[in-house]
């Protein structure tokens, strides 16, 4: 009964996500409204954690399996790609090392600057 | 072909990279890559073609959905610690999405490459399922954004580690969201295995980013 419940509302609320994302026309998807749909569920009381936190931890901890399907499916890929395939790679690792570095740097550096007032 | 073997040997391959990080300790030997390694040896070793490893495993990724309305669950948790540093947060994911934009455009402009593979490249750092939507909005080729996407969450969930170590990122906020801003869902379930205050850091980071992206890039796409 307890699963039940738990899969009931989460499964409710992608439903709903996924209405939302056909009736809106933004390219927010479903799994986003639902996410800000279930925060204000729980801020405002109307669900608990713990109606969903056994599935919804489950869900969690075997998310990044859910990644491999596609992964292994961009070997498929490589022909289509080919012509671009250097720039491709460059651009992807470079930027996605300078996106991690200042985005960690810069909060980094706000919250240090934060303590300092506050002290 | 069982429909369970797709799904079998993705969890299976997934599982012998947790044990071979455990058994050997490796920081670099992330259980995502060797599983994705793993499955691809396995299906070119024994010749079996992608759709048929597909059929099964594919299902799993229909859990993407619910499993991205849950992370509002260490969102919620981590609430409290967002309100007070919300100054902090936001200027970390606004300033990550800025340098993407920016590093993309710099070196699409060194590369000369053409507008329709710039805007393909634009939203590499958001989630899929924003992405494909900017993308096509910009008149890009969507195959080229997904690849790029998912190249972007492989090498952030397997590298964040090693590379916070080296330029020195210790703080778990800040960790959280140089995973979530950089490599979105996939470097978010990296950040929700480092601890709970990297993975709500990096949960929020999935939307913020991926909605500032939506506005930031109809003003820039024009640019090359």
């Amino acid at each position: 009964m307890k699963f039940l419940k738990e899969i009931a509302i989460i499964f409710g609320i992608t439903m709903v996500g996924e209405i939302l994302n056909v009736w809106i026309p933004l390219p927010v998807p479903a799994g986003v409204y639902g996410l800000f749909l279930l925060l204000g569920l729980l801020c405002a009381g109307l669900v608990k954690l713990e109606d969903v936190s056994a599935t919804g931890n489950l869900l969690l901890d075997v998310m990044p399996v859910m990644f491999i399907p596609a992964a292994v499916g961009l070997i498929e890929k490589f022909e289509e790609l080919k012509a671009i395939l250097v720039p491709l790679v460059v651009i992807t690792v470079v930027s996605t090392f300078f996106v991690m570095t200042v985005t960690g740097k810069t909060t980094e550096f706000v919250l240090r600057h934060q303590k300092k007032e506050e002290k | 072909m069982p429909l369970y073997f797709g799904l079998f040997i993705s969890i299976f391959a997934y599982l012998i990279g947790m044990w071979l990080k455990k058994k050997l300790g490796w920081g670099i030997l992330n259980p995502l890559l060797v599983a994705i390694i793993l499955v691809i040896a396995f299906l070119a070793a024994t010749g079996i073609p992608y759709e048929e490893y597909n059929k099964g495993a594919g299902y799993i990724s229909y859990f993407l959905t619910p499993a991205t309305v849950c992370l509002a669950i260490p969102l919620y948790k981590q609430l409290r610690l967002l309100k007070d540093n919300l100054v902090a947060v936001l200027a970390g994911i606004l300033s990550g999405v800025a340098g993407s934009t920016l590093s993309i455009f710099l070196l699409s402009m060194l590369f000369k490459l053409d507008h329709v593979y710039y805007v393909s490249l634009l939203p590499k750092s958001i989630t899929t399922a924003i992405g494909m939507g900017v993308s096509e909005e910009a008149g890009g080729i969507v195959t080229i954004t997904i690849v790029s996407i998912i190249i972007t969450g492989i090498l952030g969930n397997i590298t964040a580690e090693s590379w916070f170590k080296l330029i020195g990122i210790r703080d778990p906020i800040a960790k959280g969201l140089a995973l979530g801003t950089s490599a979105h869902a996939i470097g978010t379930a990296r950040a929700l295995e480092m601890g709970e205050i990297e993975g709500a850091m990096g949960s929020l980071s999935i939307a913020v980013a991926g909605l500032t992206t939506v506005v930031v890039v109809p003003l820039v796409s024009g640019l090359i």
